[in-house]
């Protein structure tokens, strides 16, 4: 538990000194919020339907961004193969960084929903449901990701790999996310907002638990 | 013969279809301070890593402080500090910040006396970033000050450094040596190194040719093809 608090403060560290490029990622995929409410067209009804879709989307693509930025002070000057030769235990740094990209991610995803209520007239008064779903769907991106980020953080074609590998894998964690967040938005007369965020629950423990058991395995020589 | 701190046998690693280490056989007595000489690309990094469990081996075996650097990876790790190439320090951080999580990650307060020890005191709360190639190494030496490991593997330690940090360099590894570790550390300055160890190793093209007490070392191996 020391180690996995150590890495998570080394990491939320890294985070804030470098947090300039999460203002970029943010803009990024408020950009991308943008050009898909053109895509839409004007029509204040569709824009509202589609808003949850978008959203999540946006940060979809905001977050390969992020994870790639993740891993990158990393690999640098080798600094995670020097903690692993201390030796620190790769699933607690696994782990860490996971939580600190989770935590990246949902802030991400927090400032974009002001976005999408602008662009999208698409508000919801149950606030902190979304912010629930928004952190669940991030721990959905970000368990993959932090493992795909640590795979690809070497190769050459970095950029094309990691939303290559990444997103097939969250689809359904995503399909989740989106559904929840659309019945927020659009409201829930059936009540199916609990079933969705259980399903994105379930998807989120299998990533995490996988991902942490193959973390090793990728970092290891 | 005491103790063994490293014992290689047949070691061998390519990378591709490239071998970087061919049938080494090696032993380090523990305590001893030892140069591993050779030119470039005779694969000094290569059996460094491999023995600090960075890179596995493709054949052979290697047992580092009692430990199979294979099969006891982590009791190799628990042993072994690596002073490698590149610095595993995180740019955006200070200096104290990059030795703390070290320190943290290893269950241990950080000792303020290491940034003094490493000439670093007056820079401890600067992103290293802003350090010049020589800083970092003082600081990556500092890294492995602080890890207090019975076996320390210096890659290139001299790299960059200033006629100061050749001195601090000197007298850290006096320091191991009289706290009864085993240094191993590869370089180029062979006629330093012949004063400083106690034995030495000489790799041509990822092969063993020569090992002995290393004022006995011949300089003109390093030139042209080495012979045993």
């Amino acid at each position: 538990m020391s180690v996995f608090l150590a890495a998570l403060r080394k990491d939320l560290l890294l985070q804030w000194r470098t947090r300039a490029q999460l203002v970029a990622v943010f803009v990024f995929g408020a950009s991308a919020l943008l050009l898909f409410s053109f895509a839409v067209g004007p029509n204040a009804g569709v824009l509202r339907q589609h808003a949850a879709g978008f959203l999540w989307l946006g940060l979809l693509l905001a977050s390969t961004l992020a994870l790639a930025d993740s891993f990158e002070s990393e690999m640098a000057q080798r600094a995670l193969e020097g903690l692993l030769l201390l030796p620190a235990d790769p699933r607690a740094l696994y782990y860490a960084k996971a939580v600190a990209n989770v935590l990246q991610l949902t802030l991400l995803g927090v400032a974009l929903v002001p976005v999408m209520v602008v662009l999208y007239d698409a508000g919801t008064a149950r606030v902190g449901a979304l912010v629930v779903v928004v952190a669940l769907g991030a721990a959905g991106l970000s368990a993959p990701g932090t493992l795909y980020a640590a795979m690809t953080a070497q190769a050459r074609a970095r950029n094309t790999l990691l939303p290559l590998l990444l997103f097939p894998l969250v689809v359904p964690a995503l399909l989740a996310a989106v559904k929840a967040t659309s019945l927020l938005i659009l409201g829930d007369p059936m009540g199916q907002l609990r079933a969705w965020t259980l399903l994105l629950v379930a998807f989120d423990a299998v990533y995490w638990s996988l991902c942490g058991l193959l973390f090793e395995r990728v970092v290891e020589d | 013969m005491g103790t063994l701190a490293v014992e290689t046998i047949g070691l061998s690693r390519r990378y591709g279809r490239r071998w970087a280490l061919r049938d080494v056989s090696l032993s380090v007595p523990q305590g001893s301070v030892v140069m591993l000489a050779g030119r470039n690309g005779s694969g000094k990094s290569t059996l460094l890593r491999v023995l600090a469990t960075a890179l596995r081996p493709d054949h052979g075996s290697a047992r580092v402080a009692g430990h199979d650097v294979q099969a006891g990876r982590d009791g190799v790790r628990q042993a072994v500090a690596l002073l490698g190439h590149q610095s595993f320090l995180y740019e955006a951080l200070s200096a104290r910040e990059n030795l703390a999580v070290a320190a943290s990650l290893l269950g241990r307060p950080l000792d303020p006396g290491v940034l003094a020890r490493v000439g670093l005191a007056a820079r401890a709360d600067d992103p290293v970033s802003s350090f010049s190639a020589g800083m970092r190494k003082r600081l990556s030496l500092g890294r492995v000050l602080l890890q207090h490991k019975p076996v320390a593997l210096l890659d290139e330690p001299y790299g960059e450094l200033d006629p100061p940090g050749f001195e601090l360099l000197d007298g850290v590894i006096a320091e191991l040596r009289a706290r009864g570790a085993t240094v191993v550390m590869a370089t180029h300055l062979v006629e330093h190194g012949r004063r400083l160890c106690d034995r030495a190793l000489l790799l041509d093209e990822g092969q063993l040719v020569w090992s002995g007490p290393a004022a006995e070392m011949p300089l003109d191996a390093l030139r042209g093809s080495a012979a045993p």
